[in-house]
């Protein structure tokens, strides 16, 4: 068997549940390791981004998009391309700004909090924030430096899940050292 | 493969107990059992049998290629669910295999790095904890089994349900083969563990591959103990990416 585990297009699927049970499973875990809830967050993050910048080959390498010629079409490909390939859903994009930089993505559903309930004491966590971490490490992959965070949260009662995304630069290639 | 036809008479401890008991509540799970002083990983070579007394070692199960649920089936009262029931997947969203994967190996490495101890005491925590976070995340699978899956007649049923329509919901795989002493130590084999694939194949990282087993062992003693068996559970690779996962049996 080919160690590199090829598997061309074809995806393998299994049900989103055991996803959303390990990561909840994790962030027990954390809140446990962790004293307060904003540690547990960056830790969230830093996770995310270290996810992040694997999967962005997995994906490249499975989905056949080309290069993203604006921040647009960027957004198009991570709703209707990438959540729906990971995750089985598709968020819609809203709320862009005026110069285009700065765009909303609505979860209807959010997989990772199916059966969660945040306790009292936590309310500063912010449960999902590994995707955040995501989104961020697999952009900066393809040159592009975003911010990603959570402006509205179905565990802390509000009626949609949003991650408001913001394009801050292109990250231009570095030359090493000594190199023009 | 060929079938081996289970050839039970008489189980006498497990006759007619049907294992309905659930944990109601995730949080009353007990601790991790701590796991064996030589931790029963990466030995090589692997000796059959372990500790019990030399018994017939018999092969229940030649894993089917035939897929989920097709093909080979002893005959007997196991009952073929097929991945698509378990978890009542059918009609619910799906996620992409990768995600797990990417999610296990982050865990490892994040709660790996925490330990400020590298010593073998410290090991063993960071492994108990990842096996701690396997056993939570296996009751909670148990419990979202449909019903007619927690009638199972034998022990050994639960452990053919085990390899085959859990490994398969959970790896998209069947297990390779199981074999035990019937004295209640069950040895699983997965000739290609996907959560090692990725990683090398042969001995190159055999000393980091516990790591990366210890939250699967986690997952089947938590399955179990939601199937009413306590049991402990141990994994050992001898060359990645096979591996196989030790079931014993803990008769209260």
């Amino acid at each position: 068997m080919s160690r590199q585990a090829n598997r061309g297009t074809e995806s393998k699927k299994m049900s989103s549940e055991l996803f959303t049970l390990t990561y909840g499973a994790l962030v027990t875990q954390l809140c446990k390791d962790y004293e307060n809830d904003e540690d547990v967050n960056k830790q969230l993050d830093k996770m995310g981004y270290n996810i992040g910048v694997r999967l962005i080959e997995d994906f490249l390498a499975r989905s056949n998009v080309g290069r993203c010629h604006d921040f647009r079409e960027t957004a198009d490909v991570i709703a209707k391309v990438a959540f729906k390939m990971y995750l089985g859903i598709t968020p819609s994009i809203t709320n862009w700004s005026p110069a285009g930089d700065e765009f909303s993505l609505i979860l209807e559903n959010n997989p990772l909090v199916d059966f969660v309930e945040l306790p009292d004491n936590h309310s500063s966590l912010i449960y999902s924030n590994l995707l955040c971490g995501v989104l961020r490490g697999a952009l900066e992959m393809v040159q592009m430096a975003v911010e990603a965070k959570f402006v509205q949260d179905t565990l802390k009662g509000d009626g949609v899940t949003e991650i408001r995304m913001r394009f801050i630069r292109r990250i231009e290639d570095n030359l090493p050292a000594g190199e023009e | 493969m060929e079938m081996l036809e289970d050839p039970e008479t008489g189980k006498k401890q497990r006759e007619g107990r049907r294992y309905l008991s659930r944990a109601a509540n995730i949080d009353k799970a007990g601790p991790p059992p701590n796991l064996p002083g030589s931790g029963a990983c990466h030995e090589s070579p692997e000796k059959e049998g372990g500790a019990s007394p030399k018994h017939q070692w018999k092969r229940e199960w030649a894993g089917s290629r035939l897929g989920i649920g097709g093909g080979a089936c002893p005959a007997g009262p196991m009952r073929t669910l097929g991945a698509e029931r378990l978890l009542g997947t059918g009609g619910r969203r799906m996620a992409d295999v990768v995600l797990f994967e990417f999610l296990h190996t982050e865990m490892v490495a994040e709660l790996w790095a925490q330990d400020p101890d590298p010593g073998p005491g410290g090991q063993k925590v960071s492994l108990s904890v990842l096996e701690g976070m396997g056993f939570r995340v296996g009751q909670a699978l148990g419990e979202r089994l449909p019903r007619e899956t927690l009638a199972f007649r034998e022990e050994l049923d639960v452990l053919k349900f085990l390899c085959k329509d859990v490994w398969a919901a959970v790896f998209q795989k069947q297990m390779d083969s199981l074999r035990t002493n019937h004295q209640g130590t069950y040895v699983l084999q997965d000739n290609s563990f996907p959560l090692l694939i990725r990683m090398a194949s042969g001995l190159q990282y055999l000393e980091e591959a516990p790591k990366f087993l210890a939250f699967t062992c986690g997952l089947l003693r938590g399955t179990l103990s939601t199937l009413g068996i306590k049991s402990l559970v141990t994994a050992s690779v001898a060359a990645l990416p096979a591996c196989k996962f030790q079931v014993v049996i803990q008769r209260s």
